[in-house]
């Protein structure tokens, strides 16, 4: 049984349109007007028990939107979504006791007590039995290094260390399914390696499923196999990350090493010049293209090495992003 | 006057939360959730929120010795009007009447009001931290109950000893203690106040579902209810119809009835009239703030959370 099933989701804000000045504040007090935002169009996967997926796209995507309608904070205007078998937004308690949402940018422990102190109470809350829960907890403070530090009153850690126990306190009750809500967010690289590595290793000992959003694409190579891209609330991707560049990268990078030591003029003839470095230039080649334009080069200069690469990710992502909004805005 | 409630320190609205319907079901691992256990769940917040609540214990202490200082004009204030009126009796209550019976909605006041706690309820709608309660398997009402109780434990208990102190000091102004029948109803009457005050409170707070900005609201209400609870005043004092219709309504309960059945003014019959009229009130906020926050609740998440 899948974990998670949508199935047409879609969710339509109708967002209160205020007039500018003291005269529209006014008129705001008698005549609203709202202009209806799609947040989210007919979206539809399905993700396995044990995959690790990232949710990626532009701010306003509709991420957010998503994995609040999976967790059952808000109604979708249409659609229908199972996850763990249950439907989110009933809120039933056998499903709230096996997923757990962590957003990066809320935290859930008691800002002036020691972590510990938190734990127990989601041992309360969660009826957690007590040996298991001192199992569990031994075993998650040790993976993240934190050990000595659930003790201490929570406004006395760091960012990072917070994160982490704000992990903890979400996986105390063992979910099946771990949404996450940008969880790196505003963390230095060290920390945000270790959660990478927390999450990873955690994955990798419980198999639990994981859904994530995150602006690091770091975050995602570290720890996606598979990704969903959506962008204006439509779902353009789903598939391996690889696969993101071989469906919309529409040009490659070729890397020439001349022999003689310089690179010939007029090279941009055959395409767009995106780096120069001593005697070897970087060429950007249409896909199609590629092996015909290599030939004609090839044939008229010495060349001691060569590669062909696919552009950086970051960049093809960023291109995917720009065409979503510009066919959005036509439509 | 005394000021009102507002040296308690108000709660931190950095909470978790219940469920009054736990529901089981046949999908996966259950755990158990027996009424005991639910009962036991809420327990322990209330419990843990204790532990949270004494760490600020050095402000309730100066909080409540503060609160006092008011007192003592009051005290001036009232001898210079019944002097001024030269009569002996205002509306049925003596001068150390008087007196006795604004000391005593202290302690009323100390179990019915609930600072922070309309407003921290409109904060979390506001800010969104509300979620934890739709996430975790908890109810936020029956969560903010315990940690309230807890609150009003740890708040008792550190004020004890001032209190303690001031009755002492003005124990001239009252005879001695009731008989234990009317100590009892005392008591239960405190209860059900806290039980009033809470519920009532909650339901004004889920108001924040439907507008953002509460704040002035809830000083209309505060203000309004410390007059109309009979904080400021004997409720007799007030010219007829109004003080019949003030004893009516819930508000008394929150200060001016645990005061009089103290005094020993109400009793028999129509202290047992009034219990039970308590007693309903309490189911009514508690109806109202459940209903409220279901409707409040579905609402949210139409809008998107």
């Amino acid at each position: 049984m899948a974990i998670i099933e949508a199935d047409g989701l879609s969710k339509t804000y109708r967002v209160f349109q205020k007039k500018e000045g003291v005269l529209g504040s006014l008129q705001g007090l008698f005549r609203r007007e709202y202009k209806e935002v799609k947040a989210v169009d007919q979206v539809s996967f399905k993700i396995e028990p044990g995959e690790m997926v990232a949710f990626l796209g532009p701010n306003g995507a509709g991420k957010t939107t998503t994995l609040k309608m999976l967790s059952g904070l808000v109604y979708p205007s249409s659609g229908t979504a199972k996850v763990l078998g249950f439907t989110p937004w009933e809120r039933r308690d056998a499903f709230r006791r096996r997923f757990a949402l962590v957003m990066g940018q809320k935290n859930q422990l008691w800002w002036d007590l020691p972590a510990a102190d938190s734990f127990q109470l989601h041992r309360e809350i969660y009826s957690i039995p007590p040996a298991e829960f001192k199992a569990t907890l031994d075993d998650l403070t040790e993976l993240l290094g934190v050990t000595k530090l659930t003790r201490q009153a929570v406004r006395e850690l760091s960012l990072g260390e917070r994160m982490k126990m704000e992990l903890i306190a979400a996986l105390l009750h063992q979910p099946q399914l771990l949404l996450l809500d940008e969880p790196t967010i505003g963390l230095d690289v060290v920390a945000q390696v270790a959660i990478q590595k927390c999450l990873r290793d955690y994955h990798a000992r419980r198999g639990v499923t994981m859904l994530l959003t995150s602006h690091y694409m770091r975050d995602i190579e570290a720890l996606c196999n598979r990704v969903l891209v959506i962008t204006h609330g439509t779902l353009v991707y789903d598939g391996p990350l690889s696969g993101i560049t071989a469906k919309f990268g529409q040009s490659k990078v070729v890397r020439l090493q001349f022999a003689d030591g310089t690179i010939p003029e007029h090279l941009e003839r055959f395409g767009e010049v995106t780096q120069r470095d001593g005697a070897s230039a970087d060429l950007k080649i249409e896909r199609s293209k590629v092996a015909e334009v290599l030939g004609t080069i090839l044939d008229q200069h010495e060349v001691a090495d060569v590669s062909v690469q696919d552009p950086p990710l970051e960049q093809v992502i960023a291109r995917v992003f720009e065409e979503g909004r510009k066919s959005h805005d036509a439509a | 006057m005394t000021l009102p409630d507002t040296l308690e320190p108000a709660s931190q609205g950095l909470q978790p939360t219940t469920d009054f319907e736990a529901k089981t079901d046949a999908l996966g691992p259950e755990r158990a959730t027996s009424p005991l256990s639910t009962i036991r769940k809420y327990y322990k917040i209330f419990r843990a929120s204790l532990v949270e609540r004494m760490a600020y214990r050095g402000d309730f202490f100066f909080g409540t010795i503060l609160r006092f200082l008011p007192m003592i004009t009051t005290i001036l204030l009232w001898r210079a009007i019944y002097e001024g009126s030269g009569q002996q009796s205002l509306a049925g209550f003596s001068y150390r009447e008087m007196i006795a019976y604004l000391l005593l909605t202290n302690i009323s006041r100390m179990f019915s009001s609930m600072p922070g706690l309309a407003g921290g309820i409109a904060r979390e709608i506001r800010e969104g931290t509300l979620k934890r309660y739709m996430i975790q398997p908890v109810d936020m009402i029956g969560y903010l109950l315990c940690y309230r109780i807890a609150h009003k434990v740890a708040y008792i208990v550190t004020s004890f000893i001032p209190y303690a102190l001031l009755f002492y000091v003005c124990r001239g102004f009252f005879d001695g203690l009731p008989d234990a029948p009317t100590m009892a109803a005392f008591f239960l009457s405190l209860i059900l106040g806290f039980l009033i005050g809470f519920f009532f409170e909650a339901s004004v707070g889920t108001v924040g579902f439907w507008f953002l900005e509460v704040t002035s609201l809830l000083y209309i209400v505060m203000t309004l209810n410390f007059f109309i609870s009979g904080h400021m005043l004997p409720l007799d004092l007030l010219p007829e119809p109004w003080g019949s219709i003030l004893k009516f309504l819930p508000f008394q309960y929150m200060a001016y009835f645990p005061a009089v059945i103290f005094l020993g003014k109400i009793k028999g019959a129509a202290l047992a009239y009034y219990l039970i009229a308590e007693v309903f009130w309490v189911v009514f906020f508690l109806v109202l703030s459940r209903t409220l926050y279901r409707f409040g609740l579905r609402r949210y998440s139409a809008f998107g959370g």
